[in-house]
């Protein structure tokens, strides 16, 4: 297909046509994973967007009354869990490509990834057990004395199992995939360039500055994109350490937080029955069209930075 | 202590540079973090013997740590003037991201040591749930549950993610290709949990409400596992020199040959990497096997037929239904936290081995 404007064509094997063959097939698999996600997934929420709770004893009233607190409470959370994840992974991915010592870098590397490696019922369990008792004492001295900031008003909840426990758990997940993803980058910046900003008298900031983090712009882009995608979705850490209420409230250490979409389906869904079950689905929809914009707009930011050169 | 040397270099010459400043000696980062955390311990003492209690030593050292930053950028500021005392700063949060991101890694290792040795005995290999409702009891079946179910997975998304990928750094061009792309950042952002409602739903509307199959619980992790890969792997071959391609193009070797020889080749260590990373991903989702292959107290060796039990549910479930007498429950938890994350260990390991052992040798 890209000989079409040249004069020569190449000649075609049959190795050749298979091996094409088989990757625009494993292509068009992806284009019919994601259009059957969509489609299984409207068929069995339609009848729950209209139902009441005559139909489905979770519901208060209608579908909607249902879903907007989860809303919420999920861009919440995720968005604290970004918020402390970014500078956090892009320091890292900093400090293992251009800080840290030549010979313990990979090992150091190496060893965040390990982070990636705990399942989230894993931090589930920590958060419970060991985050959140160390942090109670630290939320009552900020509710103590910051209290008048609206989002630390009172009163402080006496096991820290807060949305902000909860954010942090997230942001300690995301942190390894963001930061895998940062340093990657990092680690192909050209050599050359580095080298030229330093023989100009940079110093390591600015050659980072002005060398590293333009040409690891995307790579740093895309890795907020998937830590996002992680914290919007991560349902176990978030089910296990959250004490939710279901409550719309930007106040972050108390006991009344909301609660999030996934976090709710499961501790919802293995006791769920009969149109509970499509109200769960629809849910997981909403949350599935969320991520699908927030992805879709990340994808946009990045489309419009083309000028960034990439490897090639 | 070097305040003195400021103002000297500067006075005979007008303009102020790296070459006129003064430097701080090598030691005194070290002198002003010592400093800093012995000025933060002390105030930590006369708190705690304020107060009567006990001596916070990670309130210390933390709070030092925070007074090392602004510390060193002041001190640096004075002597060596305003870029290299930015290139301190900077070199001192970066340090401290990576140590900060250490404390939960550290924590949760020894936690999970700790609580998880006390039940990790031959019995709890080699034992299923099945009518056990106090202590004793072991994890076998889902030990069993979790290497059916994310083999399958990854024997369907493996090849699938890297012939997409090859797919879109080959031969993608046009309107296609730039779909795909699109659709598998999409897919990256699926939830988790979202794509163990799709397997349920999938398998629910052929086999009817309520159904339960590991099966579905693979068809949900190849949802996770196949984006994660295409884009490693994607990224991977992308950073492969277009001359290497065009060497081989010019010795008259076919396409699909550069690629399988020239270009997986040499990115086969990046590849590997991905694919680890998709794993140690996937192994331990929690949630789509709860929805989608439910939990059971049996072994089943049948992906297609009944329930089936994983790790991480296990775990789950062990801590949300706890019995009597709990203490029981949560010690089997701990003990199948620590399998999952010794499994997930030794993966890593092999494929680092196997990264290594296929690496390309390049300059750095």
């Amino acid at each position: 297909m890209s000989t079409a404007t040249a004069a020569i064509k190449a000649k075609q094997r049959p190795g050749d046509r298979v091996f094409s063959g088989s990757a625009v097939f494993a292509g068009s698999m992806i284009l019919v994973t994601l259009a059957a996600v969509a489609i299984f997934l409207i068929v069995q929420s339609l009848p729950a967007l209209f139902a009441t709770n005559e139909d489905a004893s979770i519901l208060p009233t209608n579908f909607w009354a249902y879903v907007g607190p989860l809303v919420f409470g999920t861009v919440w959370a995720a968005a604290l869990a970004l918020l402390m994840a970014v500078p956090v992974s892009i320091g890292i991915a900093l400090f293992i490509s251009h800080y840290a010592p030549r010979r313990l870098a990979s090992m150091l590397g190496y060893i965040v990834d390990l982070l990636a490696a705990v399942p989230s019922v894993v931090f589930g369990l920590w958060g419970i057990g060991v985050l959140a008792p160390a942090v109670q004492p630290v939320y009552t001295w900020l509710v103590d004395n910051l209290g008048w900031f609206p989002l630390f008003a009172g009163p402080v909840s006496g096991t820290g199992r807060t949305i902000l426990t909860a954010a942090i758990v997230l942001a300690v997940m995301v942190l390894p995939i963001m930061t895998a993803i940062s340093r990657e980058v990092f680690l192909q910046t050209p050599v050359l360039h580095e080298e030229a900003a330093l023989a100009l008298g940079a110093t390591r900031w600015e050659m980072i500055r002005t060398a590293v983090l333009p040409f690891g712009r995307s790579g740093i882009i895309s890795a907020a994109v998937l830590g996002l995608g992680r914290a919007l979705g991560e349902t176990m850490a978030v089910a296990m350490v959250l004490s939710a209420t279901g409550a719309v409230t930007l106040e972050l250490l108390t006991s009344v937080n909301p609660s999030t979409i996934a976090a709710n389906i499961a501790l919802s869904f293995p006791e769920a029955y009969g149109m509970n079950v499509n109200v769960l689905i629809a849910t997981g929809l909403i949350l599935f069209i969320v991520t699908f914009a927030v992805n879709a707009f990340a994808r946009w930011i990045v489309s419009r930075r083309k000028e960034f050169s990439g490897a090639n | 202590m070097t305040m003195t040397t400021t103002a000297e270099p500067n006075t005979g010459s007008p303009i102020a540079n790296s070459l006129t400043a003064g430097r701080l000696p090598a030691s005194a980062p070290w002198t002003i973090l010592g400093v800093a955390i012995a000025v933060a311990a002390a105030v930590f003492g006369v708190v705690a013997i304020g107060s009567g209690e006990g001596f916070n030593w990670g309130g210390a050292i933390l709070v030092g740590a925070l007074l090392y930053i602004p510390s060193i950028w002041l001190f640096s500021t004075l002597v060596e003037g305003e870029r290299r005392a930015m290139d301190r700063l900077v070199t001192a949060l970066v340090t401290g991201a990576f140590v900060l991101a250490m404390i939960p890694l550290i924590s949760l290792t020894i936690t999970v040591v700790t609580f998880g040795l006390s039940r990790f005995d031959p019995e709890f290999f080699t034992f299923s749930m099945r009518n056990v409702t106090g202590e004793g009891g072991g994890a076998l079946h889902a030990i069993i549950g979790t290497l059916l179910m994310t083999g399958t997975a990854a024997i369907i998304s493996i090849p699938i993610g890297i012939m997409t990928s090859i797919y879109l750094v080959e031969y993608g061009r046009g309107r296609l290709a730039q779909g795909i792309t699109f659709l598998v950042d999409v897919m990256t952002g699926i939830p988790s949990i979202v794509a163990g409602l799709f397997a349920y739903a999938v398998f629910a509307i052929f086999l009817g409400p309520g159904v339960r199959l590991g099966i579905a619980g693979a068809v949900a992790l190849a949802v996770l596992m196949i984006p994660v890969v295409v884009r490693s792997s994607e990224e991977m071959l992308r950073l492969v020199p277009n001359e290497l391609r065009e060497a081989a193009f010019a010795l008259g070797v076919p396409k699909w040959l550069t690629i399988v020889k020239v270009v997986l080749p040499t990115s086969i260590a990046g590849i590997t990497t991905g694919i680890m990373l998709s794993i140690a991903r996937v192994i331990g989702e929690t949630a789509p096997l709860l929805i989608a292959a439910g939990f059971t107290a049996s072994m089943n060796y049948n992906l297609l037929e009944g329930r089936m039990q994983s790790l991480p549910v296990f775990v789950y479930t062990q801590y949300a239904n706890q019995g009597n007498p709990a203490s029981a429950y949560i010690d089997r938890a701990w003990a199948a936290a620590l399998t999952l994350i010794l499994i997930v260990m030794a993966l890593n390991l092999i494929a680092r081995l196997v990264a290594r052992f296929f690496a390309p040798k390049f300059g750095r």
